[in-house]
C-alpha cells in the first residue's frame, strides 16, 4: 500500500507505542499524540511528528486541526484511553465522568477532526481500540465497559454513514494485554481461562490494526475484531 | 448567468457528477440529481467555502435546489 498519513492517539506507551512503530515500519507518516510529550520517550524518525493532545479537552483537540489538514490524515487510530476502576458502589462522579469523557467523548472529538477530509478524499480508515471489557463486562469496570461498548456502537453507526465514501470504521477489542493499563490486574486465574494460555502483547494487536488500515481489508467495516487469545467467544 | 449561479452550478455538477446541460435552477439535488444525504452535507460545506459564509443547519435543510442555494447566498453575502 502506498504511504499514507496516520494519526494515532495515546502513542507514548502500551499498544499505542507499538502501533506508532508498526505504521512507521510500513512507511507511513505518523502523527503520534500523548498528553505530555516532554515526559515521554519517542523514537526519532523522519516520518514521525509528536504532538501534545488531551482528548478529554475540546480545545486541545481543535488545536490539532490545522496539522491534521496539512498532513491530509487518512488513517485514524483512536487508541488513547484510560481506566478508573472501582466497584460501582464506590464509584465517584469523577471516576465515571472522566472515563466516559476521555474514552467515548474523546473519540467523538478526534474523529470529527479527520472525517471531513476523508469524505472529500473518498477514502479513509478509522480504527477504534475498544476492549473485550465492553463486550463481556468486567467487575470493577462499569465505566470503562460502558465507554467501550459505546465505542463499538459508534463504530457501527459511523461505518453505515460513511461506507458510501469508501471510509471503513472498525473496532479492535483486545483482551488482556501487558501494558501499564493492566498492571496489577492480571491474576493467575485469568490465564487459566485463556485458551492460548498467555496474556497478550502489544505486538499481538498491531498487525490487526495495520491489516484494517491496509488495502486488504477493503470489504470489512462496522466490525469489532476481538483479539484476546480466545478468552471471549460469542 | 449571474456569477453566484455559475459557481453554484459548477459546485453541484462537480459534487454530483452531472452535466451542466442536465441541470436547471429548479433541479432538486436529491430528487432530480441523485444526491444522497452525505452529498447534501458536502454541497452545503462547499457553498460555505466558496462564498465564505456560514449556513446554519436549519437553513441548510431548506437549500434543496440550485435556485434556493443561489437565493440564500445572494441574500446573505
Amino acid at each position: 500500500m502506498e504511504s499514507k498519513s496516520v494519526l494515532i492517539t495515546g502513542g507514548s506507551r502500551g499498544i499505542g507505542k507499538q502501533l506508532v512503530s508498526a505504521f512507521l515500519d510500513e512507511g507511513h507518516k505518523v502523527i503520534a499524540t500523548c498528553r505530555d510529550k516532554s515526559k515521554s520517550q519517542f523514537q526519532k524518525h523522519k516520518n514521525l511528528t509528536v504532538e501534545n493532545l488531551d482528548i478529554s479537552s475540546t480545545e486541545s483537540v481543535n488545536s490539532l486541526k490545522k496539522l491534521v489538514e496539512d498532513m491530509n490524515i487518512s488513517i485514524l487510530v483512536n487508541n488513547a484511553g484510560i481506566t478508573k476502576d472501582n466497584l460501582f458502589l464506590r464509584m465517584s462522579d469523577e471516576d465515571w465522568e472522566e472515563v466516559i469523557n476521555t474514552n467515548l467523548n474523546g473519540v467523538f472529538r478526534v474523529t470529527r477532526l479527520v472525517i471531513k477530509n476523508m469524505v472529500k478524499q473518498r477514502w479513509g480508515r478509522v480504527i477504534n481500540i475498544s476492549s473485550i471489557s465492553g463486550i463481556m463486562g468486567n467487575s470493577g469496570q462499569t465505566n470503562y465497559s460502558a465507554s467501550k461498548a459505546g465505542l463499538d456502537g459508534f463504530t457501527r453507526s459511523l461505518a453505515k454513514e460513511l461506507g458510501s465514501r469508501n471510509i471503513t470504521v472498525n473496532s479492535v477489542a483486545p483482551g488482556f494485554v501487558e501494558t501499564d493499563m493492566t498492571e496489577g490486574i492480571i491474576a493467575e486465574d485469568i490465564i487459566d481461562k485463556i485458551p492460548l494460555k498467555r496474556v497478550g502483547k502489544p505486538s499481538d494487536i498491531s498487525p490487526i490494526v495495520l491489516f484494517l488500515a491496509s488495502g486488504e481489508a477493503n470489504y470489512i467495516t462496522g466490525q469489532t475484531l476481538v483479539v484476546d487469545g480466545g478468552l471471549f467467544m460469542k | 448567468m449571474s456569477d453566484v449561479l455559475n459557481k453554484v452550478v459548477d459546485i453541484v455538477c462537480g459534487q454530483l457528477s452531472v452535466d451542466k446541460a442536465d441541470v436547471n435552477p429548479e433541479s432538486s439535488f436529491v430528487e432530480d440529481l441523485g444526491a444522497d444525504s452525505l452529498d447534501t452535507v458536502e454541497l452545503v460545506m462547499a457553498f460555505e467555502e466558496e462564498f465564505d459564509v456560514e449556513i446554519p443547519d436549519d437553513e441548510a435543510e431548506k437549500i434543496t435546489t440550485i435556485q434556493s442555494a443561489v437565493e440564500w447566498i445572494e441574500s446573505n453575502s
